[in-house]
């Protein structure tokens, strides 16, 4: 479904990607750890499309395209969906219209036909449940006044509504109580699917209690320097991160 | 003679016309009234952009043009030609104005409700000239705005609200001034006075209109008193000619745990300035400013307001929203004060201009006097293009640049039109913030 050969980034004429490879199969879950400012994020967003960094080399081949030479909304349109680690405000537009704007701009690409307000809200209702959002923060302005789990949440509804192939959780589970954690792990793992796939960029093993991946990762100044099953998670919580380092030096 | 004193002297001369063409029958209070209203408006002349007050807004063109009191009133406008301007399915009470003058045909106050008057000032001052009285230009706007002193100057007519003691106006009453295309530039010094007693309800929706492309002037004045634990709602669309002037001033005064809540939008006029001051008298009182501007063109709005908190306990919150394109100009200046003794304020201030071009311009300036020591303010402002990071976030779902861009200009209005209590105004507002925003189309 993705894969990543050599990838280089960088953000204001800073280099922080340093030459990623990675493969993600459908079906897959893959978490990506690693110590503050190795580039997980940075990652995320360029796999998403985000204008702030400049791809330099190497190459992202999703589903057989050239997913580099699609703008962002292209890609959200072709199954790509980053869940932000810090969710965007947009004042007086509801959750439900912003929703509903973006389902149908996907369904449109694809062929469907645009839901209007009443059948969408049916949808939205019983995703809604599904991550523990009252109905009343459909009708409120996204994310504005949410709280940071409020927010964290929505993520995971607009996920829910918008059915990504590639989901990417870029630190979903930063800020989160445990019950807030549970509650968006246990929305991950209904929406698992033989199609679909998820990236969970996370900085704590914490998460991966409640979602299994079946690939784990560690990212250090800017290159994956560790790869292995979910040992590797409580491995990384037992030892932390600095026994890695010499390596990613070596490399 | 320069060209302000000049012009303010031609406002003196139609002052005598006007008194001497059956004005001066009114009462002697009301007689002193506008005596001192047009020796206000002689000693301040029109203002220049010397005055810190008027710093960014020069009233030159309205100086340039002598706009004269319409000849009997002048054309009167089809029914039809105002629906646009009413409220479709709400609100069955409606005064009427056309440049100024009441029009009976044009109005419908049959049926109010037992408790509530709604007429023409004029016939107000024939019928109850004390209770008039009793609130009539005693909110000290002339003495800050020689416009506001004007207005008063030619005090004859406007509309009068009146809402009796533990009365809930059940449907919105709307107030209507209109101007029509006359032959020359015509001036409405429109006056509005809203009373709402002792634990009464109201909701008033002030509209202003004018033939599309006419050059007049509108000279607003309107005052809003709301007694103790009355709840004042006051929705006051500008939507004049594109090339017409408007100034107004919105004063409103509030007892003890009242609400007042004033609307402006502004969409219309070359040259709009709007003073709006909110005076807190009462303990527990709350007041909201909910303002939204959308300019394109050359269009310039002004708006400066005044929240004064005099009494302790009391909130307010003031939120205007501009949207900028063209080389259109925005103007905010927002003042607080907090009165010694005005302790547990609570008062929160936003403005937020969204640059739609590079030639469109947004000035924003709060001011805070606070003489009390326990009390939250809070103010921000933001001005500039829209924010690149709401863009990625949107088209991150899958939606296009534009669509995208369009979302959240239109969020601009939106999120101002959702503190609306009426439902068929809010509509209404939308369909038109739609039009402006969005090129017409629909974003869903």
């Amino acid at each position: 479904m993705l894969e990543i050969r050599g990838l280089r980034a960088s953000v204001q004429g800073t280099e922080i990607l340093h030459g990623v490879d990675l493969t993600i199969r459908a079906g897959e879950v893959h978490a990506i750890m690693g110590p503050n400012g190795s580039g997980k994020s940075t990652l995320a967003q360029v796999l998403a499309g985000h204008p702030a960094y400049t791809v330099t080399g190497g190459t992202v081949t999703y589903e057989g395209k050239d997913l580099l030479g699609l703008a962002p909304e292209e890609r959200a349109r072709e199954g790509v969906f980053l869940a932000f680690q810090y969710p965007v405000e947009i004042k007086g537009i509801t959750n439900a219209y912003f929703l509903r704007s973006a389902l149908n701009a996907i369904r449109k690409h694809r062929g469907l036909e645009e839901l209007d307000p009443i059948d969408f809200i049916g949808v939205l209702e019983e995703k809604a449940k599904a991550v523990e959002l009252g109905d009343e923060m459909m009708n409120r302005p996204v994310n504005d006044g949410f709280s940071g789990g409020e927010k964290k949440r929505n993520e995971i509804l607009q996920m829910a509504v918008l059915e990504p192939r590639l989901a990417i959780l870029d630190e979903t589970d930063s800020g989160l109580d445990i019950d807030a954690l549970k509650t968006v792990a246990n929305a991950v793992n209904r929406l698992r699917r033989p199609d679909n796939a998820t990236l969970i960029v996370t900085h704590y093993q914490r998460l991966l209690n409640y979602i299994t991946p079946d690939f784990v990762h560690v990212l250090a100044d800017g290159r994956i320097v560790k790869s292995g099953g979910k040992e590797l998670a409580h491995e990384l919580e037992a030892r932390g991160y600095d026994w890695l380092r010499p390596e990613a030096a070596a490399v | 003679m320069t060209a302000p004193a000049a012009a303010a002297e031609h406002y003196l001369a139609a002052h005598r016309a006007f008194l001497g063409n059956g004005a001066g029958a009114a009462p002697a209070w009301l007689a002193a009234l506008r005596a001192r209203g047009i020796a206000r408006f002689g000693e301040l002349g029109f203002p220049t952009t010397h005055l810190e007050e008027w710093r960014f807004t020069s009233v030159a063109p309205i100086v340039a043009t002598p706009f004269a009191l319409p000849h009997g009133g002048g054309t009167s406008p089809a029914e039809r030609d105002l629906e646009a301007f009413l409220l479709p399915g709400a609100g069955r009470h409606r005064l009427v104005f056309v440049n100024g003058r009441f029009a009976p045909r044009l109005s419908a106050t049959a049926g109010l409700p037992a408790g509530v008057t709604a007429m023409s000032l004029a016939e107000a001052l024939a019928r109850d000239p004390e209770r008039v009285r009793a609130h009539l230009g005693t909110s000290g706007a002339d003495a800050a705005s020689a416009f506001a002193a004007l207005n008063t100057a030619f005090l004859a007519d406007g509309a009068y609200v009146h809402v009796a003691a533990g009365t809930v106006v059940p449907e919105p009453l709307q107030i209507l001034f209109v101007a029509t295309a006359e032959p020359e530039p015509v001036v409405a010094h429109a006056r509005t006075l809203i009373v709402a007693e002792r634990l009464a309800q109201v909701a008033v929706v002030e509209s202003y209109a004018g033939a599309e492309g006419a050059r007049y002037l509108t000279n607003a004045v309107t005052e809003v008193v709301a007694g103790e634990g009355a709840r004042a709602e006051v929705y006051r669309i500008q939507r004049e000619s594109l090339g017409a002037f408007h100034v107004a001033t919105t004063h409103s005064r509030q007892g003890r745990d009242s609400v007042v809540h004033v609307h402006p939008v502004a969409f219309g006029a070359a040259l709009a300035r709007h003073d709006l001051t909110a005076v807190l008298d009462g303990a527990g009182s709350s007041c909201l400013l909910n303002g939204l501007y959308l300019g394109d063109g050359a269009q310039h709005f002004d708006h400066h307001t005044v929240i004064d908190h005099a009494q302790p306990h009391a909130e307010s919150h003031e939120y205007f929203n501009g949207v900028l394109d063209g080389r259109s100009r925005g103007v905010f200046n927002g003042r607080i004060i907090v009165r010694p003794g005005a302790q547990r304020t609570d008062s929160k201030q936003t403005n937020n201009n969204l640059l739609l071009s590079e030639e469109a311009r947004a000035d924003s300036q709060p001011q805070l006097e606070i003489y009390a020591d326990d009390v939250k303010c809070t103010h921000g402002a933001t001005l500039g293009p829209i924010d690149e990071k709401a863009l990625f976030y949107l088209k991150s779902r899958g939606l296009g640049a534009a669509e995208a861009r369009a979302l959240v200009t239109y969020g601009f209005g939106a999120e101002i039109l959702g503190r609306m209590a009426i439902p068929e105004l809010r509509a209404q507002l939308d369909g038109l913030v739609r039009a402006r925003l969005l090129g017409g189309g629909s974003a869903g």
